[in-house]
Order: structure tokens, then sequence, then C-alpha cells
């Protein structure tokens, strides 16, 4: 666990106060049930606005409290333990790219939206199943961008998207030259396929030839924040269900070879925490971003990937029910494992980071 | 001599491929080519077409939905090597076989084992033509992997049983006619108080809940028994006899499991073909990302030598007469390949490869990604990988516990 500032440890407490209290994952049954396709309480996001966690790295002067990536991820991972669906995510990152790549205008006509929760924003950046930013076909010219993405995370709810184009990456707001259609996934959040038809952009001009990189490796990280709570929730979960569960006259934790199941685990859990917090000082050092950032999520794929498969198995018969939770931690985690970079994609980049 | 037999074999073959040809021209319709719909088991059923009623009725009159099984009981009495010869014909021409399901599986051979003439003649042919469908009345609340614990009750009552108590995760059970269950006739013995009993899913007092599956789907229940009377014919072997009989119908449930049986049929595609599709070749047809290709040769490579030591079990269980605790490692072996490539698929096809419903996925990448949640079951069900454990350290390797 990283050392704390007082600041950190309040927000910290709070969220997870909130997450267990406001937001337990009978409130995602709840919105799941409501089958509406933007997939989260309008309530919950006014409420996670109102304690500010919409603006935890937006600059004060735009409204946010600047309290830094280690604090967004703090937050992220708790509301990840209990699978709260917010566009939390997409929107810190859509905000960071117009902190690093925007003019004072495109800030100060955005930010202080996106930090009091009264707009939601996304990135729209693939344009296939797999992740492969190198392979962008959409097209910018005379102020209007062209082209469509494919499974854009928090599509339903977005006001602004931050659309990758060849030459760049650009804001689009939703509207004129914008339509969407749905992809249902099994996580059944929202995802949607999102097309610009000569919609009205403006470029993001700063930033620098990486601003797509930096921005993704925002994405990388804080989606590795989520994944981690959701890591730690399953195997939390499945630890107290071995202490419980009694086969053969005795709790099936007494087994040995259980035992040792979960001290494997643990021993990876401990790694994805340190891969990802790794991620989150690098941003906000500013030092090593990249290749923390393929560090954090590459572990957190691999991590959440087992912890998630071993859940269930050792839940047994119960674990297959819809009626028990773990199920949806399977599902979310394999779209996440997908997005921003499968493994063999991150392995990849690192070995190129790496020069080998 | 030895070829002398050889031919004589190889022309007998010759004819009963014929035979085998013949009946299938005159019999497959035509629009049930590759029908074979390999989630209806994970699913439920479906609406019988009259073409899938047909199949079934032809194949069912030949006992060939179950080729290997006595004919005298409506089995198709061949042997293994026809067996295989009409195997290989349905899959040329896109055939199947409509014949399946829990009594086919695991309950007939069991019965054929150790039941009454009575009970065989009442309960196979109807298993051979199709008719009935069987659930499993095992686990309870408290007995899943300690199977022994269980606790429903049939009680002596003279003429009949009345059997209390509850079972779960029974498979198809509110689709069945019948379940074989284990049931407790005496308390004081953990495994010699049990009871193997068939008993009629439409008896007053059996009632059953599906329970949803994180697949979607609701194939399995709860399974209440309240005061439920059971004639006294139904109890398969000795009062007391359940546990022997029961553990070997789970041998059998463990083969089926494993090699060629429902982990296979839901595999599908080849993990290859996936990889064409989804990621491309390059001018050579090669899959156009090397490290993708070497971990599917990989998985193949294993796959295949799983596929070498199912045929080999099966080849070598003959010999012996009967299924054997090798079913615990082809279980184990088969389903940990079979989720591993499933996961795999999903690795390969990204986002396309995790639709739930809807807009912009195919039937067969929705079915894929139902398919890869159900088959997390395959670990736990039929005895969980940790059980299978358990029995190959403890009785075919002897490594016992320490006392
Ligand atoms: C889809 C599905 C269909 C099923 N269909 C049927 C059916 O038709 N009829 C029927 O009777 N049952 C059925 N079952 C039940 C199945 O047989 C049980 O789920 C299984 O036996 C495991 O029991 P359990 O669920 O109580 O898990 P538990 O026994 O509680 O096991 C939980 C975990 O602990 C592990 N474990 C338990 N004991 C040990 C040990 N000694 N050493 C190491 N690890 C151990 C298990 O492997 C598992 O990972 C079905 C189950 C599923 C999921």
């Amino acid at each position: 666990m990283a050392i704390l500032n007082e600041e950190q440890e309040m927000l910290r407490d709070m969220a997870r106060d909130w997450a267990s209290k406001e937001s337990p994952v009978t409130e995602w049954r709840k919105v799941r049930a409501g089958g509406q396709p933007e997939a989260f309480s309008r309530d919950a996001y006014s409420a996670m606005a109102d304690m500010g966690w919409t603006g935890v790295i937006i600059p004060e002067e735009h409204g946010g409290s600047d309290f830094g990536w280690l604090s967004a991820g703090l937050v992220i991972e708790e509301l990840g333990k209990t699978l709260t669906a917010s566009p939390l995510i997409a929107n810190t990152v859509a905000a960071s790219a117009i902190i690093l790549g925007g003019s004072e205008e495109q800030k100060a006509a955005w930010l202080p939206k996106l930090a009091s929760g009264e707009a939601i924003a996304t990135l729209a950046i693939d344009e296939s199943a797999r992740h492969n930013p190198a392979a962008i076909e959409t097209s910018a010219a005379g102020g209007k961008v062209s082209g469509t993405k494919a499974f854009v995370h928090e599509a339903h709810s977005a006001d602004l998207f931050v659309v990758a184009a060849k030459d760049g990456l650009y804001l689009v707001e939703n509207g004129q030259g914008v339509s969407l259609s749905s992809r249902k996934l099994v996580d059944l959040r929202s995802h949607a396929e999102v097309s610009f038809d000569d919609a009205p952009a403006q470029k993001l001009e700063g930033g620098g030839d990486d601003l797509l990189e930096q921005v993704l490796d925002r994405a990388r990280i804080l989606t590795a924040c989520e994944m981690l709570g959701m890591a730690q929730a399953v195997f939390d979960t499945t630890l107290d269900y071995l202490k419980q569960r009694v086969q053969f006259n005795q709790v099936l934790a007494t087994f040995q070879s259980l035992q040792h199941r979960m001290a494997d685990l643990f021993g990876d859990l401990a790694q994805m925490r340190s891969a990802v917090e790794g991620g989150l000082q690098a941003l906000d050092s500013g030092f090593g971003v990249a290749r923390a950032a393929t560090i954090a999520k590459a572990e957190a794929n691999r991590v959440l990937h087992a912890i998630s498969r071993e859940g269930l198995q050792l839940h047994g018969g119960i674990g297959m029910t819809d009626e028990y939770d773990i199920g949806f931690y399977l599902k979310r985690a394999r779209v996440l494992e997908a997005s921003w970079g499968s493994t063999p994609w991150l392995r990849g980049r690192f070995a190129g980071i790496s020069g080998y | 001599m030895a070829t002398q037999v050889d031919s004589a074999a190889a022309s007998e073959g010759d004819a009963f491929r014929e035979e085998v040809r013949q009946f299938l021209a005159e019999n497959f319709p035509a629009e049930l080519k590759g029908k074979n719909n390999a989630l209806a088991s994970v699913e439920g059923p479906t609406e019988e077409s009259d073409a899938q009623r047909q199949w079934r009725e032809a194949m069912g009159a030949r006992g060939w939905g179950t080729p290997t099984w006595p004919k005298e009981y409506g089995g198709g009495g061949l042997t293994k090597p026809q067996a295989r010869i009409l195997d290989q014909e349905m899959a040329k021409i896109g055939a199947f076989n409509p014949i399946g399901g829990m009594g086919v599986m695991m309950f007939g051979p069991t019965l054929l084992e150790y039941g009454s003439e009575e009970q065989k003649k009442e309960h196979i042919p109807p298993i051979c033509r199709g008719e009935i469908r069987w659930c499993q009345g095992y686990s309870e609340p408290n007995a899943g992997s300690d199977l022994a614990n269980l606790q429903t009750m049939a009680e002596d009552k003279g003429e009949h049983y009345l059997v209390n108590g509850q079972k779960t995760w029974t498979s198809g059970g509110q689709w069945a006619d019948k379940c074989f269950c284990l049931v407790r006739t005496d308390r004081s013995d953990k495994h010699k108080g049990i009871s193997f009993l068939l008993i009629d899913m439409d008896t007053p007092g059996v009632e059953v809940r599906p329970i949803t599956m994180i697949s979607g789907a609701s194939p399995f229940c709860e399974t209440f028994f309240t005061d439920v009377k059971v004639p006294k014919e139904n109890l398969v072997g000795e009062e007391g006899n359940g546990w022997t009989i029961g553990k070997r119908l789970l041998q059998h449930e463990r083969t089926n499991l494993s090699g060629g049986g429902s982990m296979a049929r839901l595999m599908g595609a080849s993990i290859a073909d996936v990889a064409k599709h989804y990621v491309g070749t390059d001018a050579d047809g090669r899959i156009d990302d090397p490290v993708l290709r070497d971990r599917i040769a990989d998985f193949e490579i294993r796959w295949n030598s799983f596929l070498l030591t199912a045929r080999r079990a099966v080849e070598e269980s003959k010999a012996q007469g009967g299924v054997s605790e090798i079913s615990s490692v082809l279980k184990k072996l088969g389903t940990k390949l079979g989720q591993e490539r499933a996961e795999m698929a999903i690795e390969i096809m990204g986002l396309q490869g995790l639709g739930w419903e809807g807009e912009g996925f195919t039937d067969k990448e929705l079915a894929g990604v139902r398919g890869w949640l159900f088959g997390k079951a395959t670990t736990i069900y039929g005895g969980s990988t940790e059980i299978q454990n358990n029995i190959i350290a403890k009785r075919v390797l002897g490594m016992l516990d320490h006392q």
C-alpha cells in the first residue's frame, strides 16, 4: 500500500464508506434491472460529483481539487470493489486530455462542467474490437471529423467525445453528425459504436505528438485501478466463503490445497497493487508513465483474470448463479482486460519501450 | 492369419458402412444438416420440429442413438468399430446423434449394470428412443463435494418409501420426466446409509424452482421433496448400496464430460479458424500474429494429446471391463482445456467476443459467450477439479492423508 497523506486517507475512507453503504452490488442489480442504455444511476453520479470525485485531477482554477492521480485511483479502486457503475473513469481520462492538450478556452469551456458533473465526457479511440491506436482511419478536415469508433465506453451519457483522428485528438460534442448504436456486452454497462459524420470538432492542439498515448496511458492506469478493486473484492469474498463453507465436516479453508491456492493469489494481488500504484505515482511525478502504465495494465489483466476465474471455481455451484455476485466480476473483468490493451498487446508495447 | 482376420473385419466394416450410408440417405432430413444445437444441452430444450422428431424416431427405432447398448433393451447392439463408422458417416454429411441427455450419458449404463431385469425392461427402451428425460438428484445445499453428506430421507413405509428433503443444482429438473436420486435410508452410516432411488417428477410433493445462471439461462433447479411416495420397486440395487452405484454413475458422467462429451461439442470451430477469421492471415495463409500462432499451436498440440489420451483410456477401460478412476484424469484435463480454449477465443475476438445480446453480434458470437460462461461449470459439476485431484492422489497414486 502506498504511503498516503492525510487528505488521501480521508478521501479513500470516504469512498470506501460511501461505496459499501450507498453503492453495494445490490445497487448495480437495480441499475441492471432498470435496463437503461447508459447503465448507471444519475443520482449516484451526482453524489460522487458533490463529494468532489469528478474533479480530483482537474486544476482548482477550473473547478477541480487537483488532488492528483493517486487520489483519483484510490476512489476508483473503492468503486471497483462494489462494481459501482459510473462514467467516472471515462470522464476523468477525457478531462485529462483537455488538461494536457487543450487551449485555455477549451479548458475554460469544459473542465468546470466536467468537474461539477454537469457534463460527461468520454474517449472515442479504437475503431475495431481489439485495442489498436496505430490503426486509426478517422479523418478531420475543415473543423469536422468523420469516422466510426467501436465499443466506446460510457457513450450513452457522453456530452463530449475526445475523438482520435489520424492527425490528433478532437473534441466533438454529442449532437450534429454524431450517432450511436448500442453494443450490449456481458458486463451490461454502456458501450456503443459511435459514428461521426462531418461532426463539428475542435482540435486539441497542445500536448505534443504523443498526446494520444499520454491519454491512453491514463485510461490504462485508471482502468487498472478499477480492476484492482474488483480483484480485491473477489479475493476477500472468496476467502470469507472458504472460511465459512463446511464440507467433509470441516471448513474448506482448512484444506491445504486451497490454502496454497489462496496464498498464491495473495502474492499475485500484492504484485497487482504495486503495479497499479506504480502507475498512479508515475502520473503524479510525470516520470516513466508509458512504462509504468504498461506494467500496471498488464499485471491488472493477468491477476484479475486469475482471481476472477479462481474465485468462481472456489465457490462451487453457487458461484455459477446469477443470484450470487461473483459472476458480475468475471464478466466485467473480461471487458476491462480487452479494453485499452490486451495482455499480448501490452507485452509487445513493453518490449518496444524497453528497447528489445 | 492376422491379415485374413483384418480383411474379413474390413469387409464386414465395408458392408456395415454401406448399411449406414443407406440408412442416413433414407432417414436424415436434409434440413437438419449441421444443425446440432450444442447449446440446447445448456439452455434447455426447444420445441421439436417435425424433422427433428422424424430423425429422433428413426434413430431410436434402430437403437443407433445408443449404438453399443444391447439390442434386447432397445440399443443398437453395435460393436465399438461399428459405432465409430456410424459416427464417421454421420459427421461426413453433417448428421448427428439426436438422442442424448443424462439417460444416455450416465443413468442408462449404470442401470444396465446394476438394475433388475424388470427395471432395465422398463427404463432402457424409452431412453434409447429418446422419449424420456432424466435428471440427477445428487447434490444438496450441504452435500456438494461431500456428496455422501446428503440428508434427503427415504423412509420405509412398507409399500413405498416416503421421501423428504431438498436437492439442488438439478440440471434440467424443470423439464425432466424422472429423476435418479441418492437418498438416505439409514442415518447411522454415512456411506452405507445411502440408496439409489428413481422418482417420477410428477409425483405429488415434488417441486422445482429454476435458478438463473451467470450465462443468463436457467438450466438447473432447486428440487424439493415433501412426503413424496415412491414405490419400492424403484429402488435400484439393494438398500444401502446407493453409494457404490452412485459413484459408478459419476464415472460415466466424468467420461462423458471430458472426451467426446459436452466440452468438445461446446467448443465448435477450431481455435485456429477463429483466429484466421478475426485476426486474418498473411499471404502464405499463416495467422497474422506470430505470437498468437505459437499459442494456438501450443494449445492444439495439448488438445490433440488429450484426445489421444481419452481414446487410449476408453480402449483400456473397455479391455478391463468398464469405466474406472482414469475418468477423473480425463475429466480434469478435458474441462481445463475446454475452458482455456474458450478464454483464448474471447481474447482473440476482443470486445466482439464479449457480446451479450442485441445488435452488432452474430448468433455464433453470442452463443460463444454463453458457452464460455456455462463452461465455467464444467470444472465444478460431476465432481470438481479439486475433487478429481483428490481421487487421483488418494486412490490412483496412494498418497494418503497423514494421520
Ligand atoms: C451447472 C451445474 C449443473 C449441475 N448439475 C447437477 C445435477 O444435475 N445434479 C446434481 O446432483 N448436481 C449438479 N450440480 C452440482 C455439482 O455437482 C456441485 O456443484 C459440485 O459437486 C460441487 O459442490 P458445491 O457446489 O457444493 O461446492 P463445494 O463442495 O462447496 O466446493 C466449493 C469449492 O471447494 C472445493 N473443495 C471442496 N472440497 C474440497 C476438498 N476436500 N479439497 C479441495 N477442495 C475442495 C471445490 O472443488 C470447490 O472449488 C451442478 C452444478 C453446476 C454448476
